[in-house]
């Protein structure tokens, strides 16, 4: 039996209750009565902030009236109107830095009304039940093509059925849902909700989903755009950038959304290796995901290192908190060097940092911490252009994600503009749908 | 510390903080319970003649409106007086009266309008000591079908016929509840008066449905499938009765007249506010109900903390002072001209204030591109919703314009002196001013 003292990179450093308790949901799920009492905290505001402050611009205040008075299921409408991954954004959105840092009761008394466990739980009182609350147009005989199943093209894709189109959605992996389904820290979606919510969204009908294609090796756009009427491309950012230090591949250096992918695609977590000591290097929500889940699969020691401040971390304060509850350990202004071992990782040697005119430099000094395993987590890359136009390594786009080809559009994380987010992702893939829609329907 | 102790007809209490007759002080045990956390006195239960007492339904008693976070805010009940025998009515307030000698014992007593059952119990209720009687001429369910309660209360000559035979077969202090389900609450004070009544209390509860369940169709409470309107109490009724206290207060015929001030008492600022509009004393039912008789302790520091703040030593040094400035409308100062004024380090932002006064007031509010709300003096009335709108007290207060400057809606200059309606050129009662 190992435990989080084992040397090297183990599996099993903790009994399978332990880590069903540790992978169990981040936050329980609001029973009514909590329901009731955190709806009653809401003012109604006029033009309210957190609507502002929401990608997609749910009407807050009215989901939230809607389920102070015994109708959860037309709060969830309101949600499930603007973003049809409500369910899944009530689980993973920042609200801390959206919603509800916009919420005037966290500038009255420095506590937010509890939106994110709100729309969690009109959205899981609907999805409970089964029932899906919008019905298809009639069909238009118009075929869209969505490329990835991820937040984004799900979104799209969604809208555009609804609207009577035919969508085939192409996704790379094995199953649907991109980031949702691979790439989410596993207590953030517990019981398998990515997929049910997949499955759910796909009852509006006129959707197929095509597994295992990947644009640029199953995939060609020139024969999209012949095949289909126009094409949604929402194939996410694929590839992950190197470390590029020495030692940057030896074995226990992993791209930390393989891990996570992996961890959770894995039908038991005791038989998940993870390192003793572990050194997560970045400062997205990545990284977090990374780190406090080898913490919660028994790593003993967890480090996540950050190149620049606390104030830079992209990772919201609250997400850091999480870690830091967790026992993950911070380290700001400290950039890889070396990672150090033979064959094998065992060492790490970082660099302190420091800003000048605006650049980032190291100081010289170094220090060095155990690590059999090193995780990157220090952003992705677009694995393919498809042949369009390309701005800030991302796909250009223009207004509601025009690409610069006619009849191509793009969205989520693969496509300019936007914070990387789920919430953003659906925004844009909703958004792309009505521009589609009135270009095919001749608006 | 303020001396809270008050002396209602020669009543003496350690503090104005009566429990009315309702459910908590149906019996012995519950009124030992409340003199132990500190009420000043309690009115016992209504009791009904001698014989089988009546019975009430063995289906729900209550309905309630909530507030957020399900707060009580009004109570209506179908529960009828006492089913309790008289005689073991009778005996334990025999005996609470003699443990608790300091405390107000009243009792109040319903019983046919004939002078015989009057003249029955009377003797009875005078034998165990009890301070006083308090006649219910209010409850509106129930006991008015058989003609007793609100009945009596809504007849203004069986008020006097009923006083004085009470006056006549009971030698102690004689108050009469009055219903607030009638037009204009001065009559049946007035009648209480000429009756010989030593007080008034007043109100009792008002008729009521308070919902209506959507499956069954059903009012609430639902006694297998049928409801009926109850009593309404609780802090929901307070205005209410507040202006009835007052008008009793105010009017020339009933004026002087102690009264007990009964609706909604949930705090020592509702028993202040009471007082302030005349009454010696406040009844208290629904708040003991929500929480438990041990809320009298925050009504007694409360009362005695502003007291002293006042720099009053007794009751009686404020007891009616609100009287006076309580009006017509027709005396209203029409040159009082003030205007909303938003702080802005108070201001959260929420925009209540904007969506109450463009969508259904006066559109004195703008708001600009970063939320900041401001108000138009030249369009604001000086309404209050604002005010009375805002989650965040005192962040909108209404300014007075000094006498002397021009307020910008009506282009006219704030006159000093006072003027109202009266006077007012456009009244065409108008009475040149002299």
């Amino acid at each position: 039996m190992t435990n989080p003292l084992t040397p090297g990179i183990a599996p099993g450093r903790l009994s399978a209750e332990a880590l069903a308790e540790n992978f169990a949901d981040l936050h329980a799920p609001l029973e009514p009565h909590e329901a009731a009492v955190a709806a009653d905290r809401c003012y109604f505001c006029h033009d309210a902030p957190c609507v502002t402050a929401c990608p997609t611009d749910i009407d807050i205040p009215l989901f939230i009236r809607q389920i102070s008075t015994g109708t959860p299921e037309a709060a969830a409408r309101t949600i499930f109107d603007m973003n049809i991954l409500g369910g899944m954004c009530a689980r993973v959105c920042p609200t801390e830095d959206l919603c509800e840092q916009a919420c005037v009761r966290e500038t009255a008394e420095g506590k937010p009304v509890e939106i994110g466990r709100l729309q969690r739980y009109a959205t899981d009182t609907v999805m409970a039940k089964g029932d899906h609350p919008f019905t298809r147009a009639k069909a238009t005989g118009k075929r869209v093509a969505v490329v990835g199943a991820g937040p984004a093209g799900l979104a799209c894709a969604h809208r555009l059925a609804m609207l009577g189109h035919d969508v085939t959605i192409y996704d790379a992996m094995p199953k649907a849902g991109g980031l949702n389904e691979y790439g989410i820290a596993a207590y953030k979606s517990t019981e398998d909700f990515a997929a049910r919510e997949v499955d759910w969204l796909c009852q509006i009908g006129g959707i197929a989903i095509e597994n295992g294609k990947a644009l640029g090796r199953d995939l060609e756009l020139d024969a999209l755009c012949n095949e289909f009427d126009a094409v949604f491309l929402a194939v996410g950012l694929g590839g992950v950038n190197a470390l590029g230090v020495a030692g940057d591949d030896v074995g226990g250096v992993e791209d930390a959304v393989a891990f996570i992918k992996e961890l959770r695609q894995s039908p038991d977590l005791a038989a998940l290796p993870v390192g003793r000591n572990v050194v997560v290097i970045g400062g997205g929500m990545t990284a977090v995901d990374a780190a406090v889940q080898s913490k919660l699969l028994g790593a003993e020691q967890v480090t996540i290192a950050y190149r620049r401040d606390r104030k830079a971390m992209s990772a919201s304060r609250y997400e850091q908190d999480l870690a830091a509850s967790h026992g993950v350990k911070l380290m700001f202004n400290v950039m890889p060097k070396a990672v150090q071992g033979n064959g094998s990782a065992a060492e790490i040697e970082l660099e302190y940092t420091t800003t000048e005119d605006g650049k980032l430099k190291g100081t010289g000094e170094t220090v060095r911490l155990p690590a059999d395993q090193v995780f990157r987590a220090i952003g992705q890359t677009l694995n393919t252009d498809a042949g369009l136009e390309i701005k800030d390594r991302k796909i250009a786009v223009t207004g509601p994600g025009r690409t610069s080809r006619d009849m191509v559009w793009a969205g989520g994380d693969c496509a300019t503009g936007g914070d990387d987010l789920t919430v953003t992702a659906v925004a844009e893939g909703r958004d792309a749908a009505m521009d589609i829609h009135a270009r095919l329907t001749g608006g | 510390m303020a001396d809270l102790t008050t002396d209602f007809l020669g009543i003496k209490s350690p503090n104005p903080f009566w429990l009315a007759s309702a459910p908590p002080t149906d019996k012995e045990y519950n009124v030992r319970r409340a003199f132990e956390a500190g009420w000043g006195g309690v009115v016992w239960k209504t009791l009904g003649s001698e014989g089988p007492p009546v019975v009430n339904v063995n289906g729900p008693r209550y309905g309630v409106i909530h507030g957020p976070d399900r707060r009580v805010l009004g109570l209506n009940n179908i529960e009828l007086i006492t089913d309790r025998d008289l005689q073991t009515n009778l005996d334990e307030i025999t005996r609470v009266k003699k443990d608790y000698p300091d405390r107000a014992m009243i009792v109040s007593i319903m019983v046919p309008c004939e002078e015989e059952a009057w003249k029955d119990i009377l003797p009875r209720v005078e034998a165990t000591g009890a301070d006083g009687i308090e006649l219910n001429f209010g409850c509106p369910h129930g006991m008015s079908e058989r003609g007793m309660g609100a009945a009596v209360g809504q007849v203004p000559e069986y008020i006097e016929m009923v006083t004085k035979w009470c006056k006549q077969y009971y030698s102690k202090p004689v108050i009469v509840k009055l219903t607030p389900n009638i037009t204009d609450i001065r009559k049946p004070a007035e009648a209480a008066k000429r009756g010989g009544a030593d007080a008034v209390s007043l109100i009792n509860t008002i008729n009521s449905i308070v919902s209506v369940d959507l499956d069954s169709m059903s009012p609430h409470p639902s006694i297998d499938g049928k409801g009926t309107h109850g009593g309404y109490c609780g802090p929901a009724v307070k205005p209410i009765a507040l202006s009835m206290v007052s008008e009793i207060a105010r009017a020339p015929a009933t004026a002087g007249l102690p009264i007990s001030g009964i609706g909604g008492v949930t705090t020592w600022r509702d028993a202040a506010e009471y007082i302030t509009m005349g009454c010696g004393n406040v009844q208290v039912c629904t708040a003991a109900m929500t929480y438990g008789f041990k809320v009298v302790q925050e009504m007694i520091s409360g009362l005695s903390q502003w007291m002293d703040e006042k720099g009053h030593t007794s009751i009686n040094d404020f007891m009616g002072a609100a009287v006076p400035n309580t009006t017509d409308w027709q005396y209203l100062n029409l040159n009082y001209v003030t205007k909303a004024q938003i702080s802005q380090d108070d201001c959260i932002k929420c925009g209540r204030c904007y969506a109450a006064c463009e969508d259904t007031s006066h559109q004195a509010i703008a708001m600009s591109e970063d939320r900041t709300f401001s108000v138009i003096d030249e369009e604001c009335v000086a309404c209050n919703l604002c005010v009375e709108v805002c989650p965040v007290e005192n962040c909108i207060t209404m300014v007075r314009q000094e006498p002397g400057t021009v307020d910008p809606r009506t282009g006219k200059k704030v006159e000093e002196k006072y003027a109202n309606w009266t006077t007012h050129p456009n009244n065409p009662g108008a009475v040149a001013a002299e």
